[in-house]
């Protein structure tokens, strides 16, 4: 149980580790857009989680890295198929950011750093926890662009002005970003 | 079971078996989205088409037709011609431009047979979000909506043309015009792809 609500608050990629900071700036514009990057990237963790704690034993350590990432890219490259058949209208906004789920630190550093260590329940507990962790920091900066820079949520507009465009570069991602760090902490401090 | 050690052969087995397997279980993703992909990217052209022309009942599979600037184009034009009880009523012409302030924008221009464009609709681009993404909402794609290219000059008005562009996407404006132009003049040097 602990393993699986770390991710939200006490280790949440985002806000505490500070890890997969890439996508989380670049596709945050909307908050339907950091919901659909945060689970993708929920399902690679999970797969990549499991099958590295599964055959931990059977890689030498000085090519763990490599077999990691071939492992990693593996499940990115399904997540990228199978979103294209079968959701091309999120494909559509999110095509360009799904391979780069491969160099998402967060994927790399829960194989390396818990599932090559732990058993394969505890690894799948945690990309589950650490996924879902990350799909709501996505969400949930996503949901403060979109509302400060568009006036809408979910696509859904609740006013009629464009709102601060600022908040849809990435400066305004860089300023909401760190807000949210800040309450995060001040909340943890408090815990 | 021991951790196995960093023996040369035991890094180039593992690896290789690692390779193989992930390259298995790819192929076989593969082989099961290949068709959902293309249907859904055939879907996504049809529904453009429907969208840009005036109603119809029936339309012709696509043909290339190379863009008006002959050599020193990139790429061919995708012709749908559509029609009404055996009527040619317009055509959706599937058009680009390299342009766009990260490259290629796509296109879907529907042209009535006189030339005038009925609507237009967005297939493809990779915009600024928030700024050349706008290009696809009505305040800035209506300015196209039924007029005549003819007697309408479509360049953005910083380029002496009557088309508002987006405000801080001027780039993207431009190139939304360059490849409505590239569709228009290729409709018209080939007579509506009727040659």
């Amino acid at each position: 149980m602990k393993n699986f609500t770390k991710g939200f608050i006490k280790e949440n990629p985002v806000f505490v580790l500070l890890l997969g900071l890439c996508p989380t700036l670049g596709v945050t514009t909307s908050a339907i857009n950091g919901l659909g990057m945060g689970l993708a990237t929920t399902f690679v963790l999970i797969g990549s989680n499991v099958v590295v704690s599964l055959v931990k034993n059977l890689i030498p350590d000085k090519v763990r890295i490599p077999a990691f990432i071939v492992i990693i890219a593996s499940f990115v490259t399904i997540v990228e198929l199978v979103m294209q058949a079968y959701m091309p209208a999120l494909f559509d906004q999110l095509g360009l950011f799904i391979p780069l789920i491969v160099v998402n630190c967060i994927v790399l550093g829960r194989a390396e750093a818990f599932a090559s260590k732990e058993t394969t329940a505890s690894s799948a507990i945690d990309g589950l926890g650490m996924g879902l962790g990350f799909s709501f920091a996505l969400t949930l900066l996503g949901a403060v662009r979109e509302i400060l820079g568009s006036g809408a949520i979910f696509n859904f507009k609740f006013m009629e002005a464009d709102g601060m465009l600022v908040f849809v570069l990435a400066p305004g991602a860089f300023i909401a970003l760190g807000y949210l760090i800040a309450i995060i902490n001040r909340i943890n401090k408090k815990a | 079971m021991a951790k196995k050690e960093s023996t040369f052969i035991n890094m180039v087995m593992v690896l290789f078996i690692v390779a193989a397997v992930a390259g298995l279980a790819l192929g076989y993703v593969y082989n099961i989205t290949k068709e959902p992909i293309a249907k859904a990217r055939k879907a996504k052209i049809e529904r453009a088409i429907k969208e840009v022309l005036p109603e119809f009942d029936s339309v012709q599979p696509g043909y290339k037709i190379m863009s008006y600037d002959g050599t020193k184009a990139k790429d061919s034009l995708v012709f749908f011609k559509a029609s009404l009880n055996g009527e040619w009523v317009g055509t959706a012409v599937n058009t680009y431009t390299m342009k766009g302030f990260s490259g290629l924008i796509k296109l879907m221009v529907g042209f009535t047979p006189d030339g005038s464009i009925h609507k237009i609709s967005v297939l493809e681009h990779k915009e600024t979000p928030g700024l050349g993404t706008k290009m696809a909402k009505p305040k800035f794609i209506d300015q196209f909506k039924n007029i005549n290219p003819a007697d309408f000059d479509i360049q953005v008005t910083k380029d002496g043309g009557e088309i508002d562009a987006i405000t801080a996407a001027t780039i993207s404006s431009r190139a939304f015009s360059d490849a409505t132009d590239r569709a228009y003049k290729t409709f018209m040097q080939n007579k509506g792809g009727n040659n």
